[in-house]
């Protein structure tokens, strides 16, 4: 059995000020030596502080995280040398180049020259970043930047990489050259921990996802599990341009089998059914009463779970 | 803070066998590590090598230029000076050194921090190194501290070239120079350390007004503290509190011990008492700002 790399155990983090804030709320989480895991959950779900407190930069109110066997609490200089990190925002060092931004990084962990030019030289290569070894990181687009975020965590070859929210204001091209980028991690067996609110980068990425909301976990497992267990279910969301006597529709509805739930919505309806080829028809018969404007079809995915889990939407 | 500050002590500290993967040698990258933040405010110190030295030279060349060297010729002696007493250049070397260590302390800690707190968070790599955080704010001060030697160095040439009726230093006890020279710029780096870690980038014009120049002005730089005590004695008294009076007063003892000052016991002692003082509100403010 692979080692566990993460361990987080009853994790609770509350933010006492005029107004309390529980932002984790009793957290277990472990990752396997090697996995990609995403933390999927809407802004303001404890992903952030999860991983603060995982990256030593936020103590919890309770519980415990250990990284490699260490705990982050008790030792967190120690933690640190296991630990890679990108964060939301670019950090870069403004008054270096791209390549000494890598080249002091490494020093920071205690290489010597001649290993930190060479481990520098080594990801501008891997990364794609040759060309631009010495330029000053305000020159770089949000893409580049954040490759070099990537390169700069694994420079000191961290146990485990926290990405938190990697494709935050990405353009998609390079959100993709970042996915080959963590991908590609996989390949040097460095376990990842994301966080992300894209569905289908969790989707993708991941070789297991927790589902969060309030600072909990509400489910856990690979997205294909996920996906199965808690129902392959497509979600219909009609907008409707009245709603009087839309109670004995739902009824109706509910009635019968390939529907698992029916409700109002302040638009009109939303309908969760297991696929089924006749309810569809029937749905477009029994709304045009009420001035059917649109409908939306959410096949099956992670974010069908999500809302069939927490009633509501990830980009709510 | 008491819990902060044990639990960022960790590094070499850990009890046998509580945490198995710490490795051997973990003081060796405890050291590596704080040689790799030294060099890399050093990288970027030599990138910035010409304004450093106009930073930190040009308020004291202009200071004796003009009143060291313009006034006693216009004059035609010195009207600042005390009829009969130390020149007016002899009383202000020691205290231009003081102004040096103070601003270049002050420039070389808060002003970068204050920006790396800010929105670019580019403090961040260096906290997720490998050290204990109040070592991280311990590099800080102590590569202002160099800096700040240097630029009270430099005040020593000037003050022998530019004034009319030249100045010369007469230092007695190299130790008592090296052991105020030194407290006095770690001294500035730890009051560097508090604006820089408590202050925001917008207020920083403001704090240079309200608190730095009147701690300069009112610092015994311009003029001695046995003087204002037998002149002005409530203020003499006053600006005990102010650290300024004893880095001026330590380096008069150091550098002129003809002028009248401070017994230099007294200076070491307040030296050390307000470094640590400093220090400790500054390393508490810089946890503040990394911890959460």
């Amino acid at each position: 059995m692979k080692p566990l790399i993460v361990e987080i155990e009853a994790l609770t983090k509350v933010y006492e000020s005029k107004l309390r804030v529980v932002a984790v709320d009793g957290i277990d989480l472990e990752l396997k030596q090697g996995e990609i895991f995403g933390l999927l959950g809407p802004n303001g779900a404890g992903k952030t502080t999860t991983i603060s407190i995982c990256t030593t930069r936020t103590l919890p109110t309770s519980g415990t995280v250990r990284i490699a066997g260490i705990d982050v609490v008790q030792h967190p200089a120690h933690a640190r040398r296991h630990i890679g990190v990108v964060p939301q925002f670019n950090t870069l060092d403004r008054s270096l180049t791209v390549y000494e931004n890598l080249y002091y990084h490494c020093r920071y962990f205690g290489f010597s020259h001649s290993s930190a030019r060479a481990r520098s030289l080594e990801l501008l290569s891997q990364f794609l970043l040759t060309e631009r070894k010495d330029v000053y990181p305000a020159a770089l687009s949000g893409g580049l930047a954040q490759r070099v975020q990537i390169a700069r965590a694994i420079a000191h070859r961290p146990t485990v990489l926290f990405l938190d929210e990697p494709s935050a204001g990405l353009d998609p091209q390079s959100r993709m050259a970042m996915w080959t980028a963590v991908e590609g991690l996989r390949k040097e067996g460095i376990t990842v921990l994301l966080t992300t609110h894209y569905m289908e980068e969790a989707d993708s990425l991941s070789d297991r996802v927790a589902i969060i909301d309030y600072g909990r976990v509400l489910a856990l497992g690979s997205p294909e599990k996920l996906k199965s267990t808690f129902g392959a279910h497509t979600i219909y969301d009609l907008k409707l341009k009245s709603n009087e006597g839309l109670e004995a529709v739902i009824a109706s509805l509910k009635a019968r089998e390939d529907v698992t739930s029916a409700e109002a919505t302040p638009a009109g309806l939303r309908v969760i059914a297991a696929s089924s080829e006749g309810l569809l028809p029937d749905l477009v018969q029994a709304a045009a009463r009420f001035g059917l404007r649109d409908l939306e079809i959410t096949e099956p995915s992670l974010e069908t779970v999500f809302i069939r889990l927490t009633g509501r939407d990830l980009r709510e | 803070m008491s819990k902060t500050g044990n639990r960022e002590q960790g590094i070499g500290n850990g009890e046998p066998g509580a945490t198995p993967n710490i490795q051997p040698g973990g003081t060796g990258i405890f050291f590596k590590a704080f040689l790799g933040l030294l060099l890399r405010d050093l990288r970027v110190l030599t990138r910035e090598f010409i304004p450093f030295l106009l930073r930190v030279g040009m308020q004291p060349l202009l200071f004796l230029f003009v009143f060291t060297f313009i006034l006693p010729h216009m004059a035609g002696g010195n009207p600042l000076a005390s009829g009969g007493g130390p020149s007016f250049g002899t009383i202000i070397l020691p205290g231009l050194m003081a102004v040096a260590i103070m601003f270049s302390g002050i420039a070389a800690v808060a002003l970068p921090l204050s920006s790396e707190f800010g929105i670019t968070r580019e403090i961040d790599d260096r906290v997720m190194c490998p050290l204990p955080l109040w070592a991280v704010a311990l590099e800080k001060v102590c590569f202002s501290a160099m800096q700040s030697i240097v630029a009270a160095l430099l005040v020593i040439p000037m003050a022998y070239y530019i004034p009319a009726v030249p100045v010369r230093a007469d230092v007695h006890s190299w130790l008592l120079l090296a052991l105020v020279l030194v407290l006095a710029s770690l001294l500035a780096g730890s009051l560097g350390l508090v604006i820089g870690s408590t202050v925001s980038p917008k207020q920083i014009g403001l704090v240079f007004s309200i608190i730095v120049v009147p701690i300069t002005f009112l610092g015994c730089v311009y003029y001695t503290w046995a003087g204002l005590l037998k002149n002005v004695t409530w203020l003499a008294v006053a600006v005990l509190f102010n650290p300024i009076v004893y880095m001026s007063e330590g380096l008069r003892a150091a550098v002129t011990p003809g002028v009248a000052h401070m017994p230099w016991w007294a200076i070491l002692i307040a030296l050390v008492f307000f470094t640590s003082a400093l220090g400790r509100l500054g390393l508490r403010g810089f946890l503040r700002r990394v911890l959460s």
